[in-house]
């Protein structure tokens, strides 16, 4: 007795069909992050300048984590690399602000075309590599971008480089100045990942991670959709490379090209949930607010973030959102598909 | 040997077989029949232990091996020549034959003995499995099965993409591994051939038991088999 | 200029390169595990070389006896608890989880230990060197390690080939349930692989900290240059890894020879020639990932 199909079974008029991609608890989440981005943006007004100061390194942060996220969680690209534009990012800012004298904003707009630009012969490499070696590979790229900056006595070389452009600011102003940009950064960051997500790309980046034969047959372009991720993902990577150096106005090799970045970007993604565009800014939260309280203990700090991490990932793997939204289907973005049937009475039935 | 009872498999929320429940005796013949997707090839694996049982027992010489891993029912003399027959493309005939020393069972079916029976094997035994025809993959999976020294084997589709002759030819070889007390249970799409060698045959209609016995008719069977009502 | 010396010590170099690349090889090859903590590894086992050194006042082959069974109980108790957890079609959560390790493992090494480059020492032997015909002189260290490095590969590849153990390596990286069929429990496979994979990694880890010096960030490096030993190599291919190490190896010291400072730059640019031309590197087999 095979189970005959709805559409049978309720004669031959068809039923109509309504696909919805807003929900109630996503209007709900997006006007309230909404409003979140209103109360931040007059944060520097009500709390003191190390707070400030503090929220810049957490939209570098952030920002940095939903790229990653779009790369290795929708895309299957696991990249250890991005510290290449981060690095990319902050001399970038110096050459153009101390050298050409460029406004400090146009600045932050050629880091991420710089790093974009950069990404786009990287990409060739990174891509003959899959899975694993992909990784590898992605972070022996940047080393090599670390390895060729460092050759140029003009930008400091191995000892680094100072940003002179911003230093006769206050330091009041420029720390407010340097987090608004960073806050207005991390929302453009999310707008484009909720709009790709949306889009035709969420569909073929999700796709082509679960299945790369079967994405590539259905006529997705599987290398250039991921191509696209890739370039985006770099030059996010070089806006937050600026930031670090507006805020901190120097720029050290080592520390701008520390492989670090991207341990941080994986755990903030992995416990806050790979994959949802919810996860990187929970684990944002969660990454900052360890960091706040425990970073003075150095190794110690970090061995804990290893062993946390581990654990999610084998015991979590959803990470915190994952862990929240399993029974309830939760999603503070429009990006879900809700299917339903309206019968001729007009009754709603979920499929 | 095998008694199987109440038997229930699952892929995640997919119930695929339902309270199942059959017997093995040492040298008998045992054809399990139904269409595709009635959970045949299912029901070997559960009994492999490549899928596990959300319920029913599965009891081998007396023995629950109901929660035992695969390897381990392989250790007390259960082979699965699975569907696809799934050689190691990468391995010679040989090595895929040498694989099975893993199950630490000693017995009549040495490589000679396997080469004797299937002697278009031991011609091929030098050639990568991954650049055998059909039916030499199929001689050289059963060939594998064998070398476990198995006191039962499971046999899923052996006339799957094969030639009649072929098949016949395969068909032809169980009488030589019954003799060694063995026990079979087959499942088989062609329901005349698995009627032929069968000494009982088990049919599955939807994951269930629809029909089961000996001597039965071809009438007996289509009923069960396409789940059509005799009113 | 005369290249034939750096040329006769890249190849000397890649023998050590391909003792880091044979396990990193081995353990993608069995388990599909790229293991991004693998250096970190190495490193921890010349520092554990160094513990039993203080401790016992022996000298670091001594030590490395010692060791080296340790990392290899040490893979097989990782493998079997940790990271078979992370076996599965997706390579993500095996390369978090062993990013996870190599982070926690340097963090360890700062913690107990200090950033300072540490160096084990075999005496007379660090510096002795041989002449070889047309007038190459080599240290007798390093063509030590290229001699062991040819046979262990050697004897690798024989257990790959020849044994039962080989055979059931090379069935369960193309089929484990089928494995589980001929009686073999996949999860003792790759156990008993990484534990082969942690030996060969201590002997190299232990062989590197008396050629060079290491620190607790110094796996890292090693990591990338077995990773580029195996790319340039081809992957699946023992030989092919050995001469990818050689490979690997004459682009850094002849690189070094043209300007000292640019050893590993050179290293990675014929990595990425071979990248970008070579892509299946010296074995022209493709090998799915």
């Amino acid at each position: 007795m095979i189970p005959s199909l709805p559409l049978r079974a309720k004669g031959l008029e068809t039923p109509e069909y309504t696909v919805r991609r807003w929900t109630r608890m996503s209007i709900w989440g997006t006007s309230g992050l909404g409003v979140a981005v209103v109360v931040m943006a007059l944060l520097p007004f009500m709390v003191n300048l190390s707070v400030t100061y503090a929220m810049i390194d957490f939209f570098i942060l952030l920002l940095l984590a939903m790229t990653w996220n779009m790369l290795a969680g929708y895309g299957g690209m696991v990249s250890v690399g991005q510290q290449a534009y981060i690095g990319i990012g902050a001399y970038a800012v110096v050459v153009f602000a101390d050298t050409f004298g460029l406004n400090i904003i146009v600045t932050i707009l050629l880091a991420a075309i710089v790093s974009a630009i950069l990404a786009f012969p990287i990409s060739f490499f990174a891509f003959r590599l899959v899975g694993g070696y992909f990784a590898i590979g992605t972070w022996v790229l940047a080393e090599v971008v670390r390895l060729i900056v460092v050759q140029f006595p003009q930008i400091g070389g191995g000892s680094g480089v100072s940003l002179a452009a911003m230093s006769d600011l206050p330091k009041e102003l420029r720390i407010a100045f340097s987090y608004w940009i960073a806050l207005g950064a991390a929302v453009i960051v999310l707008v484009v990942c909720v709009w790709l997500v949306r889009s035709r790309i969420g569909l073929a980046l999700t796709a082509v991670r679960d299945d790369v034969t079967a994405a590539s047959t259905s006529g997705v372009r599987v290398q250039s959709v991921r191509r696209r991720v890739f370039i985006f993902a770099a030059a996010a990577a070089g806006v937050a490379g600026a930031l670090v150096a507006i805020s901190t106005l120097r720029v050290q090799p080592d520390s701008v090209f520390s492989v670090q970045w991207s341990a941080f970007m994986i755990f903030i993604v992995v416990v806050g949930g790979v994959g949802t565009l919810e996860g990187p800014i929970i684990g944002a939260i969660i990454f900052w607010a360890l960091k706040q309280l425990l970073a003075d203990y150095g190794p110690l700090y970090l061995i804990l973030l290893g062993i946390v991490g581990i654990v999610f990932v084998l015991f979590v793997r959803g990470g915190v959102w994952g862990a929240v939204s399993r029974r309830k289907r939760l999603e503070l973005f429009p990006v879900g598909y809700r299917f339903s049937r309206s019968d001729k009475d007009g009754s709603k039935q979920a499929p | 040997m095998l008694n199987v009872s109440g038997l229930t498999a699952a892929y995640g929320q997919v119930t695929a077989i339902r309270d199942i429940s059959l017997a093995v005796d040492a040298g008998g013949i045992l054809a399990v029949i139904g269409a595709n997707g009635a959970g045949k090839s299912t029901l070997l694996k559960t009994i492999a232990g490549l899928l596990p049982a959300t319920s029913g027992t599965i009891f081998f010489d007396g023995d629950d091996i109901t929660r035992r891993s695969a390897f381990d029912r392989v250790r007390r003399g259960i082979a699965l020549v699975p569907e696809g027959r799934r050689l190691f493309p990468s391995l010679t005939v040989q090595e895929n034959l040498q694989t099975a020393f893993a199950s630490k069972r000693k017995g009549a079916w040495t490589l000679d003995a396997v080469y004797d029976l299937f002697p278009l094997v031991a011609e091929r035994r030098h050639r990568r499995a991954g650049n055998l025809s059909g039916g030499e993959q199929q001689a050289t999976a059963i060939a594998r099965a064998l070398v476990t020294n198995p006191k039962l084997l499971l046999l899923d589709e052996v006339s799957l993409g094969l030639a009649p002759a072929i098949i016949a030819d395969l068909y032809a070889r169980l009488p030589d591994i019954l003799a060694q007390g063995t026990g079979i249970l087959l499942v088989e799409q062609d329901v005349s051939q698995a009627m032929k060698v069968a000494d009982s045959v088990h049919c599955l209609l939807q994951g269930a038991t629809s029909l089961t016995g000996k001597n039965l008719t071809m009438a007996d069977i289509s009923g069960a088999y396409f789940g059509v009502d005799k009113k | 200029m005369n290249l034939l010396e750096p040329i006769v010590q890249g190849i000397l170099l890649g023998g050590l390169y391909a003792l880091f690349a044979a396990g990193l090889s081995l353990m993608f090859g069995v388990m599909r595990i790229v293991n991004l903590a693998y250096g970190d590894f190495a490193v921890l086992a010349a520092y554990g070389s160094l513990v039993v050194i203080n401790v016992a006042a022996v000298n670091p082959l001594v030590a490395l006896v010692v060791v080296a069974p340790l990392m290899a109980v040490l893979g097989y108790v990782l493998q079997r608890t940790v990271l078979q957890r992370t076996l599965g079609a997706s390579p993500l959560p095996s390369l978090l989880v062993t990013f996870g390790l190599s982070i926690i493992i340097q963090n360890a090494l700062l913690l107990f230990g200090s950033a300072d480059q540490q160096r084990l020492s075999l005496g007379a032997i660090d510096t002795a060197s041989v002449e070889l015909p047309f007038g190459v002189r080599v240290g007798v260290f390093p063509l030590g390690v290229f001699v062991l490095a040819v046979i262990l590969l050697g004897i690798l590849s024989w257990i790959t080939a020849r044994t039962q153990y080989g055979r059931l390596v090379r069935a369960v990286s193309d089929d484990p349930d089928t494995v589980t069929l001929q009686g073999a429990n996949p999860k003792i496979i790759y156990g008993v692989a990484t534990a082969i994979a942690f030996g060969l990694v201590a002997i190299a880890g232990v062989a590197a900290g008396i050629q060079t010096s290491f620190s607790p960030s110094s796996g890292s490096m090693l990591l990338i240059f077995a990773f580029e030993a195996v790319i340039i190599g081809g992957l699946g291919s023992l030989w092919g890894t050995l001469g990818g190490a050689v490979i690997l190896g004459v682009a850094q010291t002849v690189g070094a020879a043209f300007a000292p400072a640019q050893q590993i730059l050179a290293g990675h640019i014929v990595f990425l020639l071979f990248l970008a031309f070579l892509p299946n590197g010296l074995s022209r087999r493709k090998v799915r990932a």
